[in-house]
């Protein structure tokens, strides 16, 4: 994990008059080309297949679906996440490579909806991770996903869909809300902390009580012994 | 040279052909499967629970969302054991309405099914065509509840209100003007159920369609004939219901064999497999899908023809108008009852099933005279096919799995509850 720090990051200050329609250009192509991540958490999922196929169409936006996390640039959380979900959804996001935008869809993602009662999910999504945008509904139709992706091109056109950098910024809030839920011992596989310092995001919010708590539990990563044969173990049962 | 050993893979939950959040832990021979354990949990949101603490008529909306691809019938189930226990039984119009909105369901989440199963097996085409035949059905719903999905259109006494006599219409807009919007709205000039008749007339031609896509298809014949075969015996002893037990062989159908609703009185058949592997259960299926439209025909027809109250005339069960709500106190204080207490049913026990699309779903009550129920638990169809997982793509290659998911249709809303 500490070879990330090797990486040479060049901070050099942009003096090129240039470099401000470049930067424009690059949030314009970005905001036209978006891959949602597949991952259906919930009842919302459904209304998803009918806003891509040919009714709604949504590919006309140059928005796709996509399966791997490391390639998309949307995560789309569609509906209610259960505790034993948003374990994976973090993980899933930590994966994604930035800039990465979360749109919660339903209103199970705002507030619980139908299921604030309910001991088994979590409420509310940006408590976990930072949401771009919510589209509310129960479930929304595929006009408002549509005019919710569009809204969403619309802030990454204009630079404001910049949630991601908050998850480094704040990371010990999310961190904490994290750890309420599963436990002091929750760990991802991902180094945050270390991704921030290198994208340059450390804010005052990064490190706290309860990144440090999570520095006394955390077992160092190791690669995986990928030798076949003996030193295998057998298969957890 | 070390020896291979057999290795363990985790197929999902964050997988395309995993509908929603399968977890599959696979252990492997090379790619050869040697065990399979699906691992559930990830949407339980504790429905039964939730429907324990709320009157009995708040939480038929849970039901839509528990199977989310087959909505009405899932209410079905819960409101039809609520009828029972309260010893009440809908007015014979609303029976044909559920009969054909079952139906309905039943095309939609077959189709749902075709498209998925397809895509998951490489053939990309039928799940296109398959979400625009679902677009008709959707406005179907939306025309009576005015939702796409979530319907809560069943309500213990009947449904919530008649079919309406004027199909929704597109409007012209900036894009879409003058002989579009026409084109667009020509099967929508008469009622709800002209707009049904119109796509029962051309649904079995689609459905011909999808099947020169796929049953002669020989990569699609590759991928499916004689993957995950159960015998007969097996799929009985395993609590298959639905068209996994039909594949197999036996003719098991709850519309049928304790029929409800208005079953008895259309006429249908039921599809049998023969092999009981996965090609036979999208045979089953796809015979499901023209049978369906067969039943929605003869509803279509009786429904013409026979007008009536849509809802018990009973007003410690069911909503009194809206009219009679706004000038009569006692339609008031009824409404008023209705909506913050319910209604309490006697002391007592039911148990209530209907043959949702993905087999036999059952709502088994437990009231102790309150207005909510004791205990709810429900039978959800997916449950006993994801258990015998195990069994089914044992001996078979990593890339049958998705085919043998596909072929279960398994959605986790219910399984999962
Ligand atoms: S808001 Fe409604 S449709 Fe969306 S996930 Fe929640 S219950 Fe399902």
């Amino acid at each position: 994990m500490s070879s990330i720090n090797q990486i040479p990051v060049i901070n050099a200050k942009r003096g090129n008059p240039l470099s401000k329609v470049f930067d424009e250009l690059v949030r314009f192509c970005r905001s036209r080309s978006l891959f949602i991540l597949h991952y259906c958490t919930g009842c919302g999922a459904i209304e998803l297949p009918p806003a891509m196929t040919s009714r709604f169409d949504m590919e006309r936006l140059g928005i796709q679906p996509m399966v791997s996390p490391r390639q998309a640039d949307i995560l789309l959380i569609t509906g209610y996440v259960s505790i034993k979900t948003l374990k994976r959804v973090i993980l899933t996001y930590e994966q994604m490579g930035s800039p990465k935008y979360v749109i919660g869809i339903c209103s199970c993602t705002v507030n619980g909806g139908m299921y604030w009662q309910s001991y088994a999910t979590a409420k509310k999504l940006d408590e976990y991770m930072p949401v771009d945008l919510y589209i509310a509904g129960c479930m929304p139709r595929p006009e408002a996903v549509i005019a919710g992706l569009q809204q969403l091109m619309d802030r990454i056109h204009s630079g404001e869909a910049n949630s991601w950098e908050d998850y480094f910024r704040n990371y010990d809030y999310y961190l904490g809300n994290q750890q309420k839920l599963f436990g002091d011992h929750w760990q991802t596989p991902t180094d945050i902390i270390t991704e921030a310092k290198h994208y340059n995001l450390m804010g005052e919010g990064t490190l706290g009580e309860h990144t440090r708590l999570l520095e006394q539990h955390q077992k160092p990563l190791e690669a995986l012994d990928m030798r076949l044969g003996h030193n295998l173990k057998e298969p957890t049962k | 040279m070390p020896e291979i050993r057999n290795f363990t893979l985790n197929f999902g939950p964050q997988h395309p052909a995993a509908h929603g959040v399968l977890r599959l832990v696979l252990e492997m021979d090379g790619e050869v499967i040697e065990r399979a354990d699906p691992h559930i949990g990830l949407l339980h949101r504790a429905t039964e629970k939730l429907a324990e603490s709320k009157p009995y008529n708040q939480s038929i909306p849970y039901m839509d969302r528990l199977d989310y691809v087959s909505m009405m019938c899932s209410e079905h189930g819960y409101v039809r054991a609520i009828e029972k226990l309260l010893g009440i039984e809908a007015p014979i119009r609303a029976q044909y309405i559920r009969t054909m909105f079952d139906e309905i369901t039943r095309i939609l989440n077959h189709l749902m099914w075709l498209g998925t199963h397809a895509l998951d097996v490489g053939a990309m085409t039928v799940f296109l065509y398959a979400f625009r035949e679902r677009e008709d059905l959707m406005d179907c719903y939306e025309a009576v509840s005015g939702t796409r999905m979530h319907a809560a259109y069943y309500r213990p006494g009947g449904v919530y209100r008649d079919l309406p006599e004027q199909m929704p219409q597109y409007q012209a807009s900036q894009w879409v003007t003058g002989r579009d919007v026409e084109v667009r709205n020509q099967a929508r000039q008469g009622s709800l159920l002209d707009f049904i008749e119109d796509f029962c007339n051309r649904f079995p031609g689609l459905v011909d369609e999808y099947e020169t896509l796929l049953t002669d298809n020989r990569i699609w014949k590759q991928r499916t004939v004689g993957i995950a075969v159960v015998s007969p015996e097996r799929a009985m002893q395993l609590g298959f219901t639905g068209p996994m037990l039909r594949g197999s062989g036996i003719a098991w159908d709850l519309r049928k064999k304790q029929s409800y609703a208005a079953y008895d009185k259309v006429d249908f058949d039921i599809p049998v497999g023969k092999e009981g592997d996965c090609y036979d259960r999208y045979l089953v299926r796809i015979e499901e899908l023209r049978q369906s439209n067969r039943i929605i025909q003869q509803c279509i027809d009786w429904l013409r023809k026979n007008p009536g109250p849509v809802m018990l005339d009973d007003n410690k069960i069911t909503v009194p108008s809206r009219n009679e709500m706004k000038d009569d106190m006692e339609s008031l204080i009824h409404h008023f009852k209705l909506f913050t207490e319910g209604f309490c049913p006697p002391v007592g026990e039911a148990y209530a099933a209907v043959e949702a699309p993905k087999g036999e779903f059952g709502c088994y009550i437990i009231s102790d005279g309150a207005n909510k129920p004791y205990r709810l638990k429900i039978r959800a169809p997916g449950f006993p096919h994801l258990a015998a997982m195990d069994e089914m793509v044992k001996g078979h290659m990593l890339a049958d799995v998705v085919a043998v998911i596909g072929s279960m249709d398994v959605v986790f809303g219910e399984i999962d509850r």
